[in-house]
Parts: structure tokens; C-alpha cells; sequence
């Protein structure tokens, strides 16, 4: 922003958060069954429109296990769909390993149970974050906890799409470096 | 381009393609001897590299099995990855960032200069500074070092600006964009930086000097320099005299290969080059080749490193530009009253979004962590880069138990901090928090030591036979024909960054390899 009208002075290029989700993107963690045109413009999407039935997991399981990623990682400026991207991949994983099926219903499981015995309700209605951390603390040196989470560090934060939130600009060569494109234009720093 | 015949007994064959592997190649090429790199890699061009930090990864760095053993957090947070190092046509200096600096005349000399430091296996290297000085002038030369030979230094990014800032205002003098291996303006038929910001995903712009696309074609273009890509040297061989006679390795399709040689120089990186000597042990040599003295292995040193990040009220963007272009040097002295033995250097470091979820605190969750991520374009950041203590008991060995795809024993790394270390790191943490607080961080992040980026000392040189592996031209001391090439030669780890001190090495080891050869002494 200019204060005088008569300095030239530039301002630091910043980058603008905003995304436009490219249709591809939103497909990935889409049942068929959503209209094309919903696509495009609407960030509402709920994550239990992500799950057809008839996968290796139940739709149950697996929004347990977006709630948990969440909650392991949580970004509140984050739509769902960045952790159902994120989870998507252990369905086909636990339908061609019965061990994984295994351990991924009986982490969920174990959090269910600890949550009603805590507070009533299962995992995904505990009502605050909090709340939910403690059970997951419970269970965080399991396998099913340690595998999750080192996961999602890939899964969650390797997605394009996800990068200009967090202000990260993704490949440059192929837009001639930063040379010019303020590599240089920090503007407030004292003069040294 | 040159092709060697398997049984020509007269070439010198050369494992690894990097720094050290690399430079000797081209340097004895051009001087008319005929050379045979093996390389475990596959030979991924400028092209082929992406700017993308896990794609990149997947691409570029050592991925077979290794064991990371010892109490530092590494073994823990990645017990199958002590270092990241490149497996690649060109070897690390594909993916380094390009700081190039000379070791200090105390560094050459420890055990003289610390005295005795309890528990370090200190050891004075055989050569001294002034003895590698004009190989270090031939270096700089070589690889375009800014602020050497009339180059001028590149310009700062923000994320050194910010650094520069932090450090003048406590008082640091020795402050500037430093001395890198990256053109600042087009030399040597390469083209000046375009502050990509990919250092570490190898240059897309060819402006950081890597073997990869110097050295190699340089050597390959006189006729007398073959590169065999996907080729995994598994055992040095022998004669009944102890004489090395040339080297089995896998190729391309898995076979197996016997190629002959005069000499048989290994520059495999720190860990593979001792796995290499081990793994080829015999009747004759029951403990691994050149392992009269039992210290191909040991002292295994990986510079004492950490980093802190700063976050600010404003955007840094410290991704933009080079990576690695901006360093305090005031810190690398060495000065006992501090509380510990030699220096660190401070040296700009940025990951990307991908990379700083996984290293700026490996295995943490929750709120705190996912906070400081979103700091991620007010962040900037800073490497710590110290002499850590040779010890006897940091060591490659070969794991017990993992094998790798050949079925050959694996490389064990084991690392231990010594106190000096850990006292050296905090004195770092502090002062690097200290320079980032002074203009205006909000929060500064004390961050762990990265898989291995350094790897010295695991063959070392020494003037008695029983303290180390090589003599002071890097040929060992119990076979005469058996070169070391790499930085495993390192006698002592320095404050610094290694590869300028591996390519002055690697030269001058060629003149003596050369020298002897038409002497008929090798």
C-alpha cells in the first residue's frame, strides 16, 4: 500500500491463500455421486459424502479416522477435505492387508470405547478437541497411533493444494526462480 | 565415449561419482590415464530433476537399507535413515548447497591444539594447511567460489537479511551471503543463479557446480573416463600378495561383474566407503581391507548440527532464493572459554512446507506443533554447523542382522553426542535465538539434527599406521594400490562445510596417484 503518493516504494509480494479447487483435486475425496457443478464453486462438503459403502472400511471407520487425523494435526482454516485426502489412501491399504483392516478397526474401536467410558459418546461426538487429545494421549504409543500419524506428515502436508494456505509457493523453476519475484523484497527489517 | 574392457587390468577404477569420486576422475582423465567410475546410482540429469522436496527425495537419496544405532534422537526418529545423502551420477553434490570454505590452520591439528579431551579419539591430521592451501587455491578455481577469484558474493534473499540483521545488532562482524560454489554471474559455461530456491533438489539452472554436469562430461570428453551408472561395487579384491587386483559389482540387471584394476580408489561417502572395506574382508584381511589399525569405521564424525527458525510478526518467504547463501562466522573460532573446543558456523538453511513438517520436530502433534507451521511464511531459519569430537566408539559397522538387496551385511551407524558436542549446541541454540529475538521474533524454534548431511572421518588419515586407515595422500597404509577418496579421510570434521576441502583432496591425490603410476610405482 502506498502511505505517500509520491514514494515508489514496493511492497513485499505475498501470497494470497485462496485457492480455486481444481475438480480433479475435489474428485479424489469425492463419491461419484456428487453433482460436477457442486464441485467447482462449493467448499461445503461434508466428509460422509466421502465414503461410498462397500469399501474395505466401514464409513464409520473412516470418518473416526479423519476426526483422529484432525485432531493430530489440527488446522482450523483447513477444510475436511485435506484430512480425507489425507485418509483415504488406508482404505485401499487395509483392503489388501488384513493386518491393517485389523489394526485400523481396533484403534477405532479402542478410541469409541475409551470415549463412551469417558464421556458417553463415541470418539467423533466428543465435544472438545481437548477432550479428544486426551484419548488419543491414551493411545499414542500404540501402532495403529504411531502409524497414522507418521503418515499424515506425507499424506496431509504433501498435498499441492494445501501449500499456498501455509504461505509455500511450491516449484519455481519453471516460473524463472525468484530472481524476479521478490527473492530480495523483505521491506522491514531495521537498516543494517 | 571411452568403454573399458572388464579384464583391462590397467585402468584405475573409481567407486562413487561424487566430490571426491567425481573430481579424481576428471583430474586423472585429463591427465591421460584411463578411468572406470562405478556408480550405484542411476545418472538423473538436470532435466530430471524436480522441484518438488519428496518427489525430489524419492528421486535422489540413499534409500537402501541402512541401521541408525547410538543415543542420538536420529537412531530414534529414523532408524533407517542416518543420513541423507545422494545415489545419484555426481553423489551428494547433486543435492549440497554449495558452502565452500577451508578448513582453519588449528583444525588440521586437535590433538595438539585441545589436548586431551576425554573420551575423543583427537588425532592431528598429517598435512597442515599450508601444505593444501595451493590445492584449495585449484579448488575455489574450479568450483566458481563467490568472493574467490574475483566472483563476486551472491545477493541476499530475505532470509539471510533477516539473519544479517539479527546478527549485527548483537554484535556479530563476520556476517555475509559467504562463500558458495554457486555462480553470482555465468562462468565456466554455466549461467548465473536464478534464486530458485530448490538447492537441495539438485540446480535446475546448472549455476551450483556439481561433478554431475563439470567433472563427469569434462573427463568423459577426453576419451579416457567411463561412468557406469546403477553399478553397486559389493567387494574389493585381492591377490595372495595383498595386492588389490579390482572390484566385484552388481550392474544394471542385477549380474554380477568382475572389473579388473591397477588402483582402486573408493569414494562411496562415509558410511559406504568403510561397509565397502569391511564387507571385502578375507583370509588374509579377517577384519575388513586396510584394517591393520581396526579404525576403518570408527571416529565417524557428522559436525555438530542443529537449526533454529525464527517466526515474525511480517512474511520472510525464507524459501525464496537460495537456500544456503548467508553465514556468521564469528562463532568459528576456537575459543575454550565459550565452554567447549572448537567452532560452528551459522549458515541460512529454508525446508519447505512438506520438508518442515517432518524435521521441525520429528513425531510431535498437536496444537503446538501445527501453530508453528502456520507461522510457516513469517519463518526464517538457520543451520548450526560445529566440529563434533571424534570418538572411538561412533562407528560403522556391519549390521548383524539387516542385509541388503544383494544379501550383503549393511551399514550399522552408530553415534553418540560428546559432551563438547551438546555444549557447543546449546551455546548455538542460544546465540542463534538471540540474533533472531533482536529484530523481532516472536518465537524461535530450537530444532533437531537432520539425518546426516555430513559424513567424515571413517577411514581416516593418519602418520602412524596403528591411529588411522590412510596415509597423507589418502593410499592406505597396509595396500599400496587401495586409495581412499572421499571425505572418510578426514582426520577432523572442522567447523565447516567438507566438500571444499574433499575436491582439494581429490586433486592433489590425483597428482600423487599419477605421479606414481608413471613412476611404475603403482
Amino acid at each position: 500500500m502506498l502511505n505517500n503518493e509520491n514514494e515508489m516504494e514496493s511492497v513485499m509480494r505475498t501470497v494470497d491463500p485462496r485457492e480455486r479447487y481444481s475438480r480433479r483435486f475435489l474428485l479424489k475425496g469425492m463419491a461419484a455421486a456428487v453433482p460436477a457443478a457442486a464441485i467447482a464453486t462449493s467448499t461445503d462438503l461434508s466428509v460422509s459424502e466421502a465414503w461410498a459403502e462397500g469399501g474395505a472400511l466401514a464409513p464409520t471407520t473412516m470418518k473416526t479416522l479423519v476426526k483422529v487425523a484432525r485432531d493430530i494435526y489440527p488446522h482450523d482454516f483447513l477444510g475436511d477435505l485435506y484430512y480425507v485426502n489425507a485418509i483415504k489412501p488406508w482404505n485401499e491399504k487395509a483392503g489388501a492387508d488384513p493386518a491393517v483392516k485389523t489394526m485400523l478397526e481396533q484403534g477405532v474401536q479402542r478410541l469409541d470405547a475409551d470415549a463412551q467410558k469417558r464421556h458417553g459418546v463415541q470418539y467423533a461426538s466428543v465435544g472438545w478437541e481437548a477432550q479428544r487429545v486426551k484419548l488419543l494421549q491414551g493411545v499414542e504409543q500404540t501402532d495403529f497411533f504411531k502409524k497414522i500419524r507418521s503418515d499424515l506428515v506425507v499424506s496431509l502436508y504433501n498435498q499441492r493444494e494445501l501449500w499456498k494456505k501455509f504461505g509455500y509457493e511450491g516449484p519455481s523453476a519453471d516460473k524463472g526462480g525468484y530472481i524476479n519475484r521478490g527473492f530480495a523484497d523483505i521491506d522491514w527489517l531495521p537498516k543494517v | 565415449m571411452a568403454q573399458f574392457e572388464l579384464n583391462d587390468d590397467g585402468v584405475v577404477v573409481i567407486v562413487g561419482s561424487g566430490a571426491g569420486g567425481g573430481t579424481l576422475a576428471n583430474e586423472l582423465a585429463q591427465k591421460g590415464v584411463k578411468v572406470v567410475v562405478l556408480e550405484a546410482g542411476p545418472r538423473n540429469e538436470i532435466q530430471d530433476f524436480v522441484n518438488d522436496e519428496w518427489e525430489s527425495f524419492t528421486q535422489l537419496a540413499w534409500t537402501d537399507m541402512r541401521v541408525a544405532s547410538g543415543s542420538w534422537r536420529v537412531a530414534q526418529d529414523f532408524p533407517n535413515l542416518p543420513a541423507w545423502i545422494v545415489k545419484s551420477v555426481g553423489g551428494s553434490t547433486v543435492h549440497w548447497a554449495g558452502a565452500s570454505l577451508r578448513f582453519e590452520d588449528h583444525e588440521f591439528k586437535i590433538a595438539s591444539v585441545y589436548g586431551g579431551v576425554k573420551g575423543a579419539n583427537l588425532l592431528d591430521w598429517p598435512i597442515t594447511k599450508a601444505d593444501l592451501d595451493p590445492w584449495y587455491d585449484k579448488a575455489e578455481s574450479k568450483l566458481g567460489v563467490t568472493r574467490t577469484n574475483n566472483i563476486p558474493g551472491l545477493p541476499g534473499n530475505n532470509n539471510f537479511k533477516v539473519m544479517e540483521a539479527g546478527a549485527r545488532k548483537i554484535g556479530y562482524k563476520e556476517v555475509s551471503t559467504g562463500r558458495m560454489a554457486i555462480n553470482s554471474e555465468p562462468r565456466d559455461g554455466r549461467g548465473l543463479c536464478q534464486q530458485i530456491g530448490f538447492c537441495f533438489q539438485g540446480c535446475k539452472s546448472g549455476a551450483k557446480w556439481s561433478t554431475l554436469y563439470t567433472e563427469i562430461p569434462q573427463g568423459e570428453a577426453t576419451g579416457n573416463l567411463e561412468v557406469r551408472p546403477n553399478s553397486h561395487v559389493a567387494r574389493i579384491e585381492h591377490d595372495r600378495a595383498g595386492k588389490v587386483t579390482g572390484v566385484v559389482y552388481f550392474d544394471e540387471s542385477g549380474a554380477m561383474q568382475r572389473q579388473k584394476a591397477r588402483v582402486v580408489c573408493v569414494a562411496g561417502n562415509s558410511l559406504e566407503s568403510p561397509r565397502l572395506l569391511l564387507n571385502s574382508a578375507s583370509t588374509l584381511f579377517p577384519n575388513g581391507l586396510a584394517n591393520s589399525s581396526g579404525q576403518v569405521g570408527r571416529n565417524y564424525m557428522r559436525h555438530m548440527t542443529g537449526s533454529v527458525y525464527g517466526t515474525f510478526e511480517k512474511p520472510v518467504h525464507m524459501y525464496r532464493g537460495t537456500t544456503m547463501a548467508g553465514i556468521i562466522r564469528d562463532e568459528a573460532r576456537h575459543d575454550p572459554s565459550r565452554g567447549f573446543h572448537g567452532g560452528y558456523e551459522m549458515e541460512t538453511i529454508s525446508l519447505g512446507l512438506p520438508f518442515m513438517a517432518a524435521f521441525l520436530d520429528p513425531g510431535a502433534w498437536g496444537r503446538s506443533f501445527t501453530s508453528a507451521l502456520e507461522t510457516y511464511p513469517r519463518m526464517a531459519g538457520m543451520w548450526l554447523i560445529g566440529e563434533d569430537m571424534p570418538q572411538e566408539s561412533n562407528c560403522i559397522t556391519l549390521d548383524p542382522k539387516a542385509k541388503d538387496k544383494h544379501g550383503l551385511p549393511v551399514a550399522n551407524v552408530h553415534y553418540d553426542d560428546h559432551p563438547n558436542d551438546v555444549a557447543m549446541r546449546n551455546h548455538a541454540y542460544r546465540q542463534g535465538a538471540a540474533i533472531y529475538e533482536a529484530v523481532g521474533a516472536t518465537v524461535t524454534y530450537p530444532t533437531t539434527p537432520y539425518p546426516s548431511t555430513h559424513n567424515m572421518g571413517t577411514n581416516r588419515m593418519s602418520a602412524k599406521t596403528r591411529d588411522g586407515v590412510v596415509n597423507k595422500f589418502g593410499q592406505t597404509h597396509d595396500i599400496k594400490n587401495l586409495f581412499i577418496s572421499d571425505g572418510s579421510q578426514f582426520t577432523s570434521g572442522a567447523a565447516c562445510n567438507p566438500t571444499l576441502t574433499i575436491v582439494a583432496l581429490a586433486i592433489r591425490q590425483a597428482d600423487h596417484i599419477a605421479g606414481a603410476m608413471q613412476r611404475r610405482d603403482l
